[in-house]
């Protein structure tokens, strides 16, 4: 295969559910694999088994997306599971993310490939503080599309001025973090209603069910055009081989993070600045005359320069920031506290650079969104924190640009990865 | 929200993006990683995506199969006829030469071998100091499956512990080990069976015949269709009926390939992949449920043997 196919499916959305212990989070994603089909039988009578045992009368759907040994045994989840079900349409990956303790974690693990999050809201209970913290982090994540689902309204009678209540309380809060797309529905997913079906108790809602929303939203992480950029992963110098004409082969190897670039334009690698064009684009060693964001692919160069992986390919006319210091938001992932003596490495696309902590402003209480001064981080923290660099880091703001604009942090005597990062 | 503008990529077009820079990756984090490649559908897709990852170039890495001595002969075949189309090293340990060296005893004569492939496994790592093992596990595969990294880490005794796995964001893999530690990567984690068979479908890959209907002697066990009477690659009959068990010409086909012990085929007449693929958009059964004898025992199963070093 060459160029992508053109395709009258809408390709791939991954998404995220959040929610609070028993707003139904099991239970919808259950629904939505169980209508559209995604469970088979031999899983469904597991499934009932379970439920038996329990003492269930009806199927519980919410099983379904029970994961591990142990967390069954204790009646909960942790850590984040990645569900998939397919349309014809659309494939889609769900990550499930649930709540308790180590939940600021999980979830900005979950919400950082995901371009919508649902964000389950129990209708009797209306906007919580955790439907904020879910919200600001979704944000902080810059997750492009905010879905709130105000779930059982089986239990309020279908009642459209509970929805319209939840609603206005929602937008009025959303306005205060700079959240802009954010949509509503009602749904029963105990019920099915607006889920996949549209039932019959919401007939005062007009606007497409769920499976509609996730079938018309954006597969791309942005709708803006991008800035082309290609950190490059690996070089492939194929002079052992036994065909002459590949002895001077140089090809560079990495995948689109962002924008598009076509054979013929100028680029420039970094750290280097050095200027040449670009030869050929190649998958597989065939050649393809362009390449789009997200594909995996190599070029070639018209000129030899030395590039090697942690090097950036950037289009000359529009390039990233070359920075030894960065201003971030820090969500920290280890038990381990961060410890402001030390050394971390950073690993920033393909590049990894030594760090160490210049200054950690304040932290933020995912409840109440109040700045506090700090100078520790602990588990599941968000804190603004700068760091001063080794060697330099190719970077866009994360608000332009999620790949060039995130990082991991990463504990050299453990080899963990112990903190997530996102500048500017 | 608005609508689509921007050009996507197809979902195999991603899954198969995604998974070239997986592998990319690992060649480019680790010292010495290995491919392992059993001849089954997955691996024979994991093949083509090293392809297009690494071409014109050689992989960056060798292919091993952990033989279970009880493969089918077709399977063999196809393997060995793949790695050297591919003119890729291809290395072969054996369960049996664990069992020579003492180091797996089996329960008893017939018992699978599946689950002892990791000790033969971990045997080899040690041998060739692979520090990554780069494999086909799906996560939509088993339940154990769906909290598994993109990079896993594995301790000194290649034992995985949910507890201690490194959370994965963005793209941003982080596939450092220690000496003695080891990672399992996993190329192709997002793909589900119908993505597998639509990726063969359109690349147009070759797989061992058992994948496709077949006339083959079986017996019904416990509702399970079993294979019996099937010749080893040297020539031995293995998997013999029991006494009283009646022996019927069945035509099936296989999902998933492995020991012969513990994969069961499926009834089915789909002897091309546009008829597997039309057939998997329709089964109402899952893939382990209908073919992995084993993984019935417990619901839990995979993720023991995974503990234990298991892929
Ligand atoms: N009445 C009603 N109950 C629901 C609905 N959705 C979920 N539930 C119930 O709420 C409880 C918690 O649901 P679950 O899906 O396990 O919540 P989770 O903790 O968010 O995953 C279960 O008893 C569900 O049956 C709904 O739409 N209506």
């Amino acid at each position: 295969m060459s160029a992508p196919e053109k395709i009258e499916d809408h390709g791939l959305l991954r998404f995220l559910t959040c929610g609070s212990v028993d707003d139904g989070k099991s239970t919808l994603i259950g629904r939505l694999l169980f209508d559209t089909k995604t469970i088979l039988a031999d899983t469904l009578s597991a499934i009932e088994r379970t439920s038996q045992k329990r003492g269930m009368e009806a199927v519980d759907l919410s099983l379904l997306t029970d994961g591990l040994q142990a967390e069954r045994e204790q009646g909960i989840t942790i850590d984040v599971a990645y569900r998939y079900f397919s349309t014809g349409t659309r494939k889609y990956i769900i990550a499930d993310a649930p709540g308790h303790e180590q939940y600021t974690r999980n979830m900005v693990t979950a919400a950082s490939t995901a371009n919508l999050a649902i964000i389950l809201v129990d209708a009797r209970k209306g906007v919580l503080t955790q439907t904020r913290r879910h919200s600001y982090l979704a944000h902080l994540v810059n997750i492009p599309h905010l879905l709130v689902a105000v779930n059982k309204m089986d239990l309020v009678n279908y009642d459209q001025a509970v929805f319209e209540k939840i609603k206005a309380d929602y937008l009025a809060f959303a306005a205060q973090l700079g959240i802009e797309d954010v949509r509503f529905i009602p749904l029963s997913a105990l019920n099915g209603d607006m889920v996949v079906d549209r039932g019959e108790a919401l007939s005062w809602y007009k606007g497409p069910t769920l499976l509609e929303i996730l079938e018309a939203a954006p597969g791309a992480h942005s709708e803006q055009a991008e800035a082309f950029r290609f950190p490059v992963q690996f070089v492939c110098r194929p002079q052992d081989s036994a065909n002459p004409e590949l002895h001077d082969y140089r090809g560079f190897m990495g995948r689109v993070e962002s924008g598009e670039l076509a054979v013929g334009e100028a680029v420039t690698v970094l750290p280097s600045g050095r200027e040449t064009r670009v030869k050929d684009i190649q998958i597989g060693g065939q050649s393809i005359p362009a390449a789009v964001s997200e594909q995996s692919v190599t070029l070639l160069l018209e000129d030899e320069i030395d590039i090697s992986r942690g090097d950036m390919i950037v289009r000359s006319a529009a390039q990233p920031q070359v920075v030894k210091q960065i201003d971030t938001t820090v969500c920290w992932l280890a038990e381990t506290p961060l410890d402001r003596a030390r050394t971390y490495l950073i690993r920033h696309t393909t590049r990894e650079v030594k760090a160490k902590v210049a200054s950690i402003d304040y932290r933020v209480d995912v409840n109440t969104l109040e700045q506090q001064a700090t100078d520790k981080l602990q588990m599941n923290d968000i804190a603004r924190v700068s760091f001063k660099l080794a060697q330099p880091l190719f970077i866009d703001p994360y608000s332009q640009n999620r790949a060039t604009g995130a990082f991991i942090v990463i504990d050299e005597s453990t080899n963990n990865t112990i903190g997530a990062g996102m500048i500017g | 929200m608005t609508t689509l503008t921007k050009q996507t990529l197809s979902h195999l077009d991603w899954l198969e993006a995604e998974a070239i820079h997986i592998m990319r990756e690992v060649a480019g984090q680790c010292a010495n990683p290995v491919l392992l490649f059993s001849g089954g559908k997955d691996s024979i897709c994991m093949l083509r995506i090293a392809e297009k990852a690494f071409r014109p170039g050689r992989f960056p890495f060798p292919l091993m199969h952990i033989d279970t001595g009880h493969n089918y002969q077709e399977v063999v075949e196809f393997r060995d006829k793949r790695a050297a189309e591919l003119g890729e090293r291809l290395i072969v340990r054996s369960v049996e030469d664990s069992m020579k060296r003492g180091t797996v005893v089996l329960k008893h004569e017939g018992e699978s071998r599946n689950k002892h492939q990791s000790v033969t496994l971990l045997e080899a790592i040690e041998e060739f100091g692979f520090d990554c093992c780069i494999g086909g596990a799906r996560r939509d595969e088993e339940k154990a499956r769906a909290k598994e990294r993109i990079m896993s880490f594995r301790d000194e005794f290649g034992q995985w512990d949910p507890k201690n796995q490194r959370p994965e964001l963005w793209n941003l893999y982080n596939a450092r080990a220690h000496k003695g530690e080891n990672i399992r990567a996993f190329p192709i984690s997002n793909w589900t069976e119908m993505d597998v068979w639509q990726y063969i479908e359109r690349e147009g890959l070759e797989l061992p015949s058992i994948y496709f209907a077949h006339t083959r002697p079986v017996v019904m066990r416990q509702g399970a269709i079993v294979p019996v009477n099937v010749p080893l690659v040297s020539g031995e009959l293995t998997n013999l009926p029991k006494a009283g068990e009646e022996i019927i010409d069945l035509q099936v086909r296989f999902r998933t390939v492995g020991d012969i012990s513990c994969t069961a085929p499926v009834e089915s007449d789909a002897d091309t992949v546009e008829k597997i693929v039309l057939e998997t958009a329709t089964t109402t059964i899952t893939e382990r449920g209908a073919t992995r004898l084993d993984d019935q025992t417990s619901e839990a199963s995979m993720e023991q043997r995974k503990k234990e070093g298991y892929f």
